[in-house]
């Protein structure tokens, strides 16, 4: 009835908004001003800011697998030390240089990742978490097994291999940190556009409702192993970019469930897990706690314990989704937005 | 089987434990049926539909569709063959938009390209009355709304056999009404359908043949009419219906 009265609509297909496109300009401006912070930042800021990038990584790849593909492990410290331990390796015994072995890192966390996802991928649930974490108990076990790298008590990377990165010393501290810059945008750029795409799609259908996306055509089993295969191979070049920045490697060090996985889950889940910009919030909080109680020992832990008690319990949905409720908005353009316009401008008068 | 038949059930059994949810069922349907399926609570109806999409997988016996042998694939595959289910449960992905949920099927279950897809979602939900809807996050709908999600998203994947999950449980008068016109509007355009539903008038007014269900066992089968009078199937409805 009331059909003729509204025209001839067309409708259009949006995916950006203005807020999307403000913070796409702003970031490109920030990363300008930071990939410049060797020449207005003191060594110090430097060296922080490289760490928080790294741990942005960690953390935007663990939301990527837990938020959006379901897999909770608490085990990427597998590929955290995996990463590290190649590079150690790579450049000591195959007198690769640091950087091409860092990547070479990723490649064989990849291939590595392959059969432990088809054997973790019989477990669901606390199971899952639990077998994780056992695959990262064992690759920490048989490292400390070879001598050539330390055993036990680990390795200095030898001056030899750290001059190879630059001679002098802040030329090296430089090229840390624009490795450790670089490694941050391409993670974020990886995942931005990988949530972008029809895989992406699927993965937050799969957040949502596995029965529901499988019934929709996705194959549910092989998109997870996809977005394991992914972060592990990314999480392994982090973990190279970690022990390139700290020269030095022991077990426990490099398989730390609770630097490589712990804070990172206290970093996802008060940033908002499931979202983009979660791990960006949560990383810049946990930072900022850190320096400011950096004087108080392990009274700092149990404020962060108690710092993500507080967020659960008051914003289950983290920093961001609390925000994202508020205004509605998306900092990272992921949705759809369809727009109906009146098209009957040029005089159609109705059949 | 026959040269039309597009889907036939042979021999499928399940069960969980000592309930047996499908016992040696046999099933077949022809391209361009409309076949609705009746049974009291507990039946096996939707066992039946986990069976035929690939939620379950069957213990014995086999499933063919379009010719293949579909008995050990999962569900993707089966979606991808052209076979589109609604949930009883409405299964909405919450944190997506109406727009988003069905552009879930049109880009994997229909293998759509992306410009492709898009306007097959807008035609899609023009004819399901949800374009008004399409910005709003499937969490915030109405229980009539995500019964059209649910017909929408199944139908975003361009299916050839629709199965409905009492999609008209739970409607008012009026809305089962328009969602009737939408059924047939589907089966005019080509589609197979089969619907499970306990609201027996909006079954009689599009099946074209009538299956009867109980503990998992098809106990009736044929014209809708004939279904209808047997004297087993009064008995079995007493107090489940009364329409
Ligand atoms: N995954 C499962 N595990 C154990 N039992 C199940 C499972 N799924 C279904 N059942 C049981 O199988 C029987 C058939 O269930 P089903 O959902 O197929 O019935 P239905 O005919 O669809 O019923 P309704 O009309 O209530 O929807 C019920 O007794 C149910 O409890
Ligand atoms: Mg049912």
């Amino acid at each position: 009835m009331n059909a003729d009265t509204k025209g001839v609509l067309k409708t259009t297909i949006s995916r950006s908004s203005r807020v999307s496109i403000i913070a796409m300009v702003l970031s490109l401006v920030l990363m300008l001003v930071l990939a410049w912070a060797p020449y207005w930042a003191g060594r110090a800021e430097m060296r922080l800011l490289g760490e928080l990038f790294l741990y942005l990584s960690l953390a935007s790849l663990w939301n990527l697998m837990a938020g959006y593909a379901g897999l909770v492990s608490v085990g990427q410290q597998a590929y955290v030390g995996l990463g590290g331990y190649l590079l150690f390796a790579l450049t000591m015994f195959g007198g690769l240089h640091p950087v091409a072995a860092v990547l070479l890192a990723g490649v064989f966390s990849a291939f590595l990742s392959l059969p432990v996802a088809i054997l973790i991928f019989r477990l669901h649930g606390a199971y899952f978490a639990i077998g994780t974490w056992v695959i990262a108990e064992m690759f920490r076990l048989s490292f400390a097994q070879v001598q050539s790298l330390g055993g036990g008590s680990g390795t200095s990377l030898p001056i030899g291999v750290v001059k190879s990165l630059a001679a002098s010393r802040s030329g090296r501290e430089s090229l840390s940190y624009w490795l450790a810059l670089g490694a941050v945008v391409f993670t974020l750029g990886f995942v931005f556009f990988f949530m972008r795409s029809k895989k992406g799609l699927a993965l937050t259908a799969i957040r949502d409702s596995e029965a529901g996306a499988a019934e929709l055509g996705i194959n549910i089993w092989r998109s997870k192993l996809e977005v394991y295969v992914y972060t592990s191979a990314i999480t392994g070049v982090i973990g190279g970019l970690i022990f390139l920045q700290k020269l030095r490697i022991s077990p426990d060090a490099a398989f730390s469930v609770s630097d490589w996985t712990a804070f990172v889950i206290f970093i996802v889940v008060i940033g908002g897990i499931g979202t983009l910009e979660g791990p960006i919030i949560g990383t810049l909080l946990f930072f900022i706690l850190r320096e400011s109680m950096a004087d108080l020992g392990t009274t700092y832990l149990m404020i962060l314990g108690l710092v993500a008690i507080v967020i659960m319990l008051k914003a289950p949905q983290g920093i961001w989704g609390l925000i994202r409720q508020k205004f509605d908005i998306e900092l990272f353009p992921l949705s759809y937005f369809v727009h109906q316009k009146d098209a009957s401008t040029q005089k159609s008068s109705g059949a | 089987m026959s040269e039309s038949s597009l889907l036939l059930v042979e021999n499928v059994s399940k069960s969980f434990g000592a309930v047996k949810v499908a016992d040696a069922t046999n099933l077949e349907v022809n391209a361009g049926e409309v076949v609705g399926i009746l049974g009291p609570n507990g039946a096996g109806k939707t066992s039946l539909f986990n069976l035929i999409t690939g939620a379950l997988s069957a213990d014995s016996g086999t499933i063919n569709f379009k010719g293949n042998d579909i008995t050990r694939t999962n569900a993707a595959y089966r979606c991808k063959l052209g076979m589109a289910r609604s949930f009883q449960v409405p299964q909405p992905f919450v944190g997506m938009s109406v727009f988003e949920n069905a552009l879930v099927g049109a880009t994997h279950g229909a293998g759509l390209k992306p410009s492709a897809a898009n306007a097959h979602v807008v035609s899609v939900l023009d004819a399901t009355g949800l374009m008004a809807r399409a910005n709003v996050k499937a969490g915030v709908l109405t229980l009539l709304e995500r019964k059209r999600l649910e017909l929408a998203r199944a139908l975003s994947t361009k299916p050839s056999l629709l199965l409905l999950d009492e999609i008209a449980g739970g409607l008012t008068d009026s809305e089962c009404e328009s969602l009737i016109t939408s059924i047939k509007n589907v089966h005019l355009q080509g589609t197979t359908i089969i619907w499970i539903e306990h609201i027996v008038h909006a079954l009689l007014a599009v099946a074209q043949k009538l299956i009867v269900l109980d503990f998992g066992k098809v106990i009736a089968a044929g014209q809708p009419d004939e279904i209808m009078a047997s004297e087993q199937v009064r008995q079995i409805y007493l107090g489940v219906d009364n329409a």
